[in-house]
């Protein structure tokens, strides 16, 4: 019997290869089912000022289904930004794993490299697991892992797109490039987005709008669940190669009818 | 004194700690304080008094990313 393959992250064995984000997340209620459909073990939370209207649910929502907490520094734009917000989220919530964002641009919240790189090295030399959003640049990819990083988290397209995976070439290339897990990161739109993403030997794939913006959280995530299940079962397994022409299904001149 | 808590200008009674001004502002147990730009580690907060002129910055998760 053919059984999925255990997923290590930075010495952690996760039951799932799916990392499920909360932005855009309706409600609490759509987000606990949707969690529990994904089957994921590790959902992505960000920090903002303590409002009066803050309920301050959506962690202990997070707490009872079990799931580890991964803070992100979404909103920041500089490594110093960034570092700071890193050293705040693992003194909220006491882990020192963080999901690096640093965006360059507010128009398409594509990675700024260079920001990026500097914040990884820093947070890196201070004890973080560090798990960084970046391009589906190969030589990015390959210098955040030499700075320590604990994965390497491209994206497929930007953000909320929906534009599922645009260069393909590249993940392809990143995953030949880095020895950490390669986790595909922003842009998916539906479930063949994240068969894809496994099929080309992504290790992971974190998403949060495909799920939270579907017509149907919860159905979309169980859907994911399965594309990611079976995109890595495909990938282990090892597609045939395309041809232009009908190979034969059955041994061409044995045993033919003389009809 | 004056203090800037979460961008809003605040008046506060003298000596007041970091671990009070949290209790007045939120009961959640996920936050994480940063006075002038730098963390204030839990086990700091009740031992820390503010001063005229902090910067306070009171956080907490969020759905995000």
């Amino acid at each position: 019997m053919a059984e999925q393959d255990a997923f290590r992250l930075a010495g952690q064995e996760l039951p799932s290869r799916l990392i499920l984000g909360t932005g855009g997340v309706p409600s609490l209620d759509v987000l606990a089912r949707a969690v529990a459909a994904s089957g994921t073990a590790l959902v992505t939370v960000a920090l903002r000022r303590v409002e009066a209207s803050t309920g301050g649910a959506l962690a202990d929502v997070l707490e009872r289904a079990g799931v580890r907490l991964l803070p992100n520094t979404a909103g920041c734009f500089t490594a110093r930004e960034a570092v700071r917000t890193a050293r705040l989220a693992r003194e909220a919530f006491e882990t020192d794993w963080v999901k690096l964002e640093v965006i360059g641009d507010e128009r398409t919240l594509l990675p700024d490299p260079v920001e990026l790189l500097d914040a990884a090295e820093q947070l890196v030399a201070e004890g973080f697991t560090v798990l960084p959003y970046t391009n589906d640049d190969p030589i990015t990819a390959r210098r955040l892992a030499d700075a320590g990083c604990a994965a390497v988290m491209p994206l497929g397209s930007p953000i909320g797109s929906g534009l599922g995976i645009r260069n393909p070439h590249n993940i392809a290339l990143i995953r030949e490039a880095v020895d950490v897990p390669v986790i595909l990161d922003a842009g998916l739109g539906t479930a063949s987005d994240a068969a894809l993403a496994m099929e080309l030997g992504c290790d992971g794939v974190l998403l949060a709008s495909a799920v939270t913006r579907a017509r149907d959280p919860e159905r979309m995530a169980l859907a994911m669940r399965h594309a990611v299940d079976a995109g890595r079962l495909a990938f282990g397994a090892g597609r045939i190669e395309k041809r232009w022409h009908a190979a034969m299904a059955s041994t061409q001149d044995a045993g033919l009818a003389a009809l | 004194m004056t203090l800037t808590v979460n961008g809003e200008t605040v008046d506060l009674a003298p000596e007041v700690t970091v671990a009070a001004l949290v209790a007045e502002r939120t009961d959640q147990r996920r936050i994480a304080v940063a006075r002038n730009g730098e963390v204030v580690p839990r086990g700091e907060w009740a031992t820390t008094t503010l001063a005229d002129g902090d910067e306070v910055e009171i956080l907490a998760a969020v759905a995000g990313g």
